[in-house]
């Protein structure tokens, strides 16, 4: 097929531009868009990052302090527990995510009687602002009024004050956990149910023919078929949780002391708290090429397998 | 054409002016910014009488609490224009001093006739002057105010309460003294079942992301001898904010919150420790003197339900400062009507009006009439609270200091991590590393 030429009352109207510059004309102001708030700020930050500037001290000489700011942050202990407390918060979200968001979506799939109706239910945490879940489930695990507890109880014959899920320096982190995953699995059920919906009906078709069972079926087909919608839902609330905000800050705060303070919160009390541009910028870089680096990994290792 | 490109530009014009508009302060209006909460109110009412007087419209920006330190250094660090006249806390004046945001206020006071004189002492050492100890005034003391206690009056007269309190301490149950007392006091009660509810000794603070927990431990850490330094205005830190004063204080605020606090309160401040005693859930609670007013006039747990008493004491008596200071903001378009506002809030009649009204004036016209000790129930320990108040750092980088008190409280308070002498010893540590990048150290 041949693409076909700029009609010329198109060129007259441009007056004698080439398609190239038509091209510039139009992408300019996209590209002067981004460069404005996310080029020029990344530039900013990192060389704010080799300074002693602190945003609450406009009239303060600007000093240039080298590596002090990354050696600071990197040979801070709490840097590293913040870390800790991120990869352990994604790693688990990530895992319970994927299970029952994979689980859910196979029997959704199943297109059983009622089953749009039991989608849109599934969807509706989704849907939530974190705000309002956050809020909501602050309720929900009060000790002394929360649901939460009293299921608990009910269940266990545990009296509903006798443990504080938000209070709890080993419940809190899992309390975060919960609500996470009741907010994004449906999330990761909706990608995955797409990737279950691409694969063809004739492939479990032979598979039939070839008297497979079910189970081999499910390894052989379904799982590989659908793995990169899957590690594509991964990607999405990877990045997500590792730059996790405004849920924890609702729910915990980062406490109880600095239990569940990620690395977004360490980061916005130095920036915003403290007032620590300088450091706090060489922190938000290092943050950066962490998740940038991990990411790229993570995307070669997709395409690899979407090739195979 | 022409017209046309007239009427364009005639049109743009108006545009921009219009979107222009809104910023422009209005020579007779004048905004303050303040904290909203009880006192706030009674500002408002107050200075209806200054528009009355000068025709001048009072707008106001109160901000919650938690979020009051962040919207208002926001608005200050990035020249902003919002506030003409700011009520800023008093560990702010450092800062707002030596970054030029507020107004000094010397030259002006000297003209009019103001006296810091005429304010009491320790408001005006601690809301209007920077550096310590100088008479450099940046803001006019507007209200003091202090941490105290209050508790349920009507629970502590009940006869069998009484009996069984004097048989197992040998004294009557009454607002406690001294801070070992406040923890009987508050374990006699919790547990219980009053009223048809289990209920439990004592709400204090423990909220970790503002300064909760800093203002709540040091009224138990002032009381135990605790000092920011060895010889003021040195730095030297060392033996004194991790002394064995210091550490038992500490301890003494960990063994309250974990023998009788409510649970869930893991992370409570004002708005949290105010719900529990008016939900009947705490026999005790500790909260700024603002507040008072308020809970006294509450229909279900004030009036003769509710007493008050000032901060137990222990090796000294303290109170951990509350309160701010009224400062003329620098950026302001309307430097005249600020100042005219500053001029007619000092004036006496207006104080004890503000007194009247629920604010707490530290004029002496106010607080030396032989009237006020019996003006307000609370008002005796208001007298004898601002007395022994200390406050936390004013230095410039009070904001990183008090964070580092408060991770380092929290850790040890509420997340159990570590014994009391290793929270206050990488509390001088962090503080350290903090004058050292100031050059103080």
């Amino acid at each position: 097929m041949i693409a076909r030429a700029t009609p010329t009352t198109m060129a007259v109207r441009v007056r004698g531009l080439s398609d190239r510059a038509i091209a510039w004309l139009f992408i300019t102001p996209t590209m002067a868009l981004l460069l404005a708030i996310n080029i020029f700020p990344l530039i900013w930050a990192v060389y704010l990052s080799f300074t002693n500037f602190r945003a609450n001290r406009p009239n303060a000489e600007v000093e240039g302090v080298g590596l002090r700011n990354y050696q600071r942050v990197l040979n801070d202990p709490d840097t590293w527990i913040a870390m800790q407390t991120t990869a352990h918060f994604v790693f688990w979200t990530i895992l319970l995510q994927t299970v029952i968001g994979f689980a859910l979506a196979y029997l959704i799939d199943r297109k059983f009687r009622g089953h749009a109706f039991w989608t849109t239910v599934i969807l509706i945490p989704m849907m939530l602002s974190p705000a309002v879940v956050g809020n909501f489930w602050r309720f929900l695990y009060q000790p002394q009024i929360g649901l939460f507890n009293y299921i608990v109880s009910f269940f266990t014959g545990i009296p509903p004050s006798s443990f504080e899920m938000l209070g709890s320096v080993t419940l809190a982190p899992w309390a975060i956990i919960i609500v996470d995953t009741w907010m994004w699995t449906p999330y990761v059920m909706l990608i995955c149910l797409a990737g279950l919906r691409s694969i063809p009906d004739y492939i479990y078709e032979a598979a039939e023919v070839d008297r497979a069972s079910a189970f081999r079926q499910f390894w052989s087909i379904t799982v590989p078929m659908a793995l990169p919608f899957i590690m594509l839902a991964v990607l999405f609330r990877g990045i997500e949780n590792f730059k996790m905000f405004d849920m924890v800050m609702l729910l915990t705060g980062g406490g109880p002391g600095s239990t569940t303070e990620v690395a977004s919160i360490t980061l916005k009390r130095e920036a915003f708290e403290s007032w620590l541009t300088g450091r706090s910028s060489a922190f938000a870089i290092v943050l950066f090429v962490a998740v940038f680096g991990l990411a790229n990994i993570y995307v070669k290792a997709l395409n690899k397998v979407k090739q195979r | 054409m022409r017209k046309k490109t007239k009427a364009l530009m005639g049109m743009s014009s108006a545009l921009v002016l219009s979107t222009a508009m809104p910023g422009m302060a209005k020579a007779d209006e004048l905004t303050l910014c303040w904290a909203a909460w009880d006192p706030a109110n009674a500002l408002v009412e107050l200075s209806k009488d200054f528009t009355a007087a000068t025709g001048t419209t009072m707008k106001f920006e109160f901000v919650p609490w938690p979020n009051f330190a962040d919207r208002i250094l926001n608005e200050l660090n990035s020249g902003g224009k919002l506030c003409d006249l700011l009520i800023g806390d008093s560990q702010w004046i450092g800062g707002s001093a030596e970054n030029g945001y507020y107004v000094k206020l010397n030259d002006f006071f000297d003209k009019e006739g103001i006296k810091m004189s005429d304010f009491a002492e320790a408001a005006v050492n601690a809301y209007s002057t920077w550096p310590k100890g100088t008479p450099n005034y940046w803001a006019l003391p507007a209200m003091g105010d202090a941490n105290g206690w209050f508790y349920r009056r009507d629970w502590f007269a009940k006869p069998e309460l009484q009996a069984e309190f004097k048989e197992k301490y040998g004294r009557d149950l009454g607002p406690p003294q001294t801070w070992d007392e406040l923890k009987q006091v508050a374990e006699f009660f919790t547990g219980r079942e009053i009223e048809g509810q289990k209920v439990y000794g004592a709400a204090i603070f423990t909220e970790r992301a503002s300064e909760g927990i800093t203002m709540g431990a040091t009224s138990a850490l002032y009381p135990y001898g605790f000092k920011y330094e060895q010889t003021g205005g040195k730095y030297d830190m060392d033996g004194a904010v991790n002394s064995a004063d210091a550490v038992a204080g500490l301890e003494a605020y960990k063994a309250l919150y974990k023998c009788c606090q409510p649970p869930g309160y893991t992370d409570s401040y004002m708005g949290e420790g105010l719900d529990a005693f008016k939900s009947g859930q705490v026999a005790m609670a500790m909260n700024w003197f603002a507040f008072f007013p308020g809970l006294y006039k509450d229909e279900k747990v004030g009036g003769d339900k509710i007493g008050f008493f000032v901060n137990p004491k222990q090796k000294v008596a303290a109170s951990t400062l509350g309160g701010q200071g009224m400062s003329v903001v620098a950026s302001t378009d309307n430097m005249d009507g600020a100042l005219a506002y500053i001029k007619w809030f000092a004036q006496p009649d207006v104080q004890k009006k503000w007194w009247a009204l629920g604010g707490y004036a530290v004029h002496n016209a106010v607080l030396n009439d032989p009237s006020f000790k019996v003006s307000q129930p609370f008002a005796a320990d208001f007298l004898v609270a601002m007395n022994q108040v200390q406050d936390f750092w004013q230095e410039p980088s009070y904001a990183i200091l008090l964070q580092a008190m408060q991770k380092r409280l929290h850790d040890y308070v509420v997340a159990d991590q570590g014994t009391a002498q290793q929270a206050l010893d990488s509390l001088v540590n962090d503080w350290k590393e903090i004058f050292e990048d100031e050059g103080k150290l």
